[in-house]
């Protein structure tokens, strides 16, 4: 085997990766001049809200569960070995 | 008369163990096919009736949306035999068949005694499911579960019970849970379906089974839960709230976890959640968004099983620290996972994206602001904690140094069939629509809800890698309701014990001192020198009743 790292993880192809990532999230902000959005509730309509709704909304979700971590994790063996 | 479709699989189950290997290969694909065709051939209304006691029982009674979950049923069965094809337990596949015929059972029944005794025989089907991985860690997580579905069952029965006594039918029909025996039913089927408090019993005992068992345990028990709900209780307004706890609650645990099957199997608590939000919503659209969810969900949770169970069959691990960077050996299974991934996640043009979208268009037209709210954050969540973690953890992250290959072609190709499904639904969801119990008007391909959707999920993606670190994988469990009956329940008898030990040692005790009291007295007025075992002269007989003779007289006398 070689020891040469697989193309999709050396770090060049991951700077791109990022890099592409990053212009698609754009454009998909960037469409909603072009698409017209039919918002029902009013607020749905701001722009590109549903971009950082979602981003906040996985970000406070990650925060809540990494808090609820600390109260209830245990070690993985907790229940014994053969549980 | 028409054959029951479930008796096929049923009766079939119990031949199976003692075919030859080839025979019974065949038969694992074949009678889940021939259960197919049969589920086609039952017509709309009562097909079977009989009589027992003083009921009138319909075992097999066939509409849309029963045509529709018996349909997936034997699907799933059929696919999930085929991955299951190279598993060596002769008792793990027949009770697999076992399980799916039940669920296809309760799904045609039309009464509530036929769902009961269905629900029952598929608890026994799944616990030998577990059961047969054969190790004790599944043998003490199979108890686990049976404790529960039995639990389940009796609370279920006694509903059943009090409503046919209340009512004297024994009709399987639209409840509203008004009466305490309705909400006993009720409670009865949540329990099946992962709902709080109890949902632990999913992520405990699913992720127990062998490498084909968790497949067919993803797909039946919640999702003949959610058949049951939608025909028995569309719209009951609870629902929308305790859909809404499992759908963060799957999130919030998933995230927290580290065996990649524990995470899959959090994550069929949220999206049983989404179907249960919808049922509440109770709409036709909602109805028709939670059935053909649980449609798509089958098929691309059982994917997602499917490629970890691939990776648990060639490197034999489970915990994310111990995977990673397995792409690159496993491509097929690598790309199906990710498939499923974006099923799961409501992708668009893939089989989720078409069917949850309805039940989130069903709460905007409904002007459920806040349930809105809470399933666009729960699609992003999805994709944080099943639709990015599972591929990154297991795939991708670091490179662990394993390098397995592909499994055999059998389980490939199962793979590859469901892979395929998930993406054609979501091109074509016509064919899918046209199966849901209402007329669909629904066009999920908007320019504005493509473009939304995948802000929503990219975004999302984004939050993902930007907060990497607070994701790390570590080498921990989460407690959750399960805690009570392993570790608080051992600890309270191993208190109580001994307090009551010694609580009917004193009884015991006081007891016996309190009858050698007794004794004692008696034996002082009746023991051989007591007043009352004294002889007493004739004499002094005669003469007492002498005087009471007299007294009467006298007493007669005066007045």
């Amino acid at each position: 085997m070689s020891t040469e790292k697989h193309w999709l993880v050396r770090p060049e192809t991951i700077k791109l990766l990022w890099r592409v990532f990053i212009a698609v999230l754009a454009l998909t902000v960037a469409a909603e001049l072009v698409v017209h959005l039919h918002p029902h509730f009013g607020f749905d309509g701001w722009f590109g809200f549903h971009a950082w709704y979602g981003f906040l909304t996985c970000a406070a979700m990650i925060v809540f569960a990494k808090g609820l971590g600390l109260l209830i994790k245990r070690p993985d063996t907790y229940y014994g070995e053969d549980r | 008369m028409i054959l029951h479709p479930a008796l096929i699989l049923v009766l079939g189950a119990l031949v199976l163990p003692w075919l030859p290997r080839a025979a019974r290969q065949a038969a694992v694909i074949g009678l889940p096919l021939a259960t197919l065709w049969a589920v086609w051939q039952v017509p709309d209304g009562a097909a079977w009736q009989l009589h027992f006691l003083d009921y009138t029982l319909t075992p097999l009674a066939g509409d849309r949306l029963t045509r529709l979950f018996a349909t997936i049923f034997s699907l799933m069965a059929a696919v999930g035999g085929l991955f299951a094809l190279k598993q060596e337990s002769r008792l793990e596949v027949p009770a697999a068949m076992f399980y799916a015929g039940s669920a296809i059972g309760v799904a045609f029944a039309g009464d509530l005694i036929t769902v009961f005794i269905f629900w029952e025989l598929m608890a026994i089907g799944s616990t030998l499911v577990i059961w047969s991985a054969g190790n004790r860690t599944a043998y003490t997580a199979s108890m686990r579960y049976m404790a529960i579905h039995l639990l389940g069952g009796v609370v279920l029965m006694a509903g059943i019970a009090g409503h046919v006594a209340a009512t004297g039918s024994v009709a399987f029909v639209p409840m509203a849970p008004e009466s305490w025996a309705q909400w006993l039913i009720l409670a009865g089927v949540l329990i099946n379906a992962g709902a709080p408090p109890l949902s632990a019993w999913l992520p405990d005992a699913y992720p127990e089974a062998s490498w084909s068992g968790t497949v067919f345990l993803s797909a039946f028990t919640t999702k003949t839960a959610v058949y049951v709900l939608l025909r028995g209780f569309p719209g009951t307004e609870l629902l929308i709230w305790v859909g809404m706890f499992m759908i963060f609650y799957g999130i919030v645990y998933a995230l927290l976890e580290n065996d990649m099957r524990r995470i899959l199997a959090y994550s069929i608590v949220n999206q049983v959640g989404f179907m249960v939000v919808g049922i509440g919503i109770g709409t036709e659209m909602a109805l028709n968004g939670a059935a053909a969810h649980a449609f798509a969900h089958i098929i691309y949770k059982a994917l997602l099983l499917m490629s970890a169970g691939a990776v648990l069959y060639r490197t034999g691990r489970r915990k994310c620290t111990d995977l990673g960077g397995l792409f690159q050996s496993m491509p097929v299974t690598a790309v199906c996972g990710i498939v499923g991934a974006l099923a799961i996640s409501s992708f668009p043009w893939t089989s989720g994206f078409v069917s949850k979208s309805m039940i989130s268009q069903a709460a905007g037209d409904q002007h459920l602001t806040f349930v809105w709210l809470g399933l666009a954050a729960a699609s992003a969540g999805v994709f944080l904690h099943a639709g990015i973690k599972f591929p990154w953890f297991v795939f991708f992250q670091k490179d662990s140094g394993l390098r397995p290959a592909d499994p055999p072609a059998s389980m490939q190709a199962a793979m590859l069939v469901f892979a395929a499904l998930c993406i054609g639904l979501g091109l074509f969801p016509a064919p899918l629509y046209a199966l849901l119990p209402f007329a669909v008007d629904y066009e999920p391909y908007s320019g504005a809800h493509v473009v939304t959707q995948l802000q929503l999920l990219l975004f999302s993606g984004l939050a993902f890698f930007v907060m990497l670190e607070s994701l790390k994988r570590t080498l921990t469990i989460s407690l959750d309701f399960d805690w009570f009956y392993r570790v608080f329940a051992r600890r309270l008898s191993e208190i109580l014990t001994p307090l009551f030990t010694g609580l009917i040692a004193a009884l015991e005790r006081s007891a016996g001192a309190l009858a050698n009291r007794g004794g004692d007295v008696l034996r002082r007025h009746h023991g051989p020198l007591g007043a009352l075992a004294r002889t007493w002269p004739t004499g002094s007989m005669a003469l007492w009743v002498t005087i009471m003779l007299l007294a009467w007289l006298v007493l007669y006398y005066l007045f």
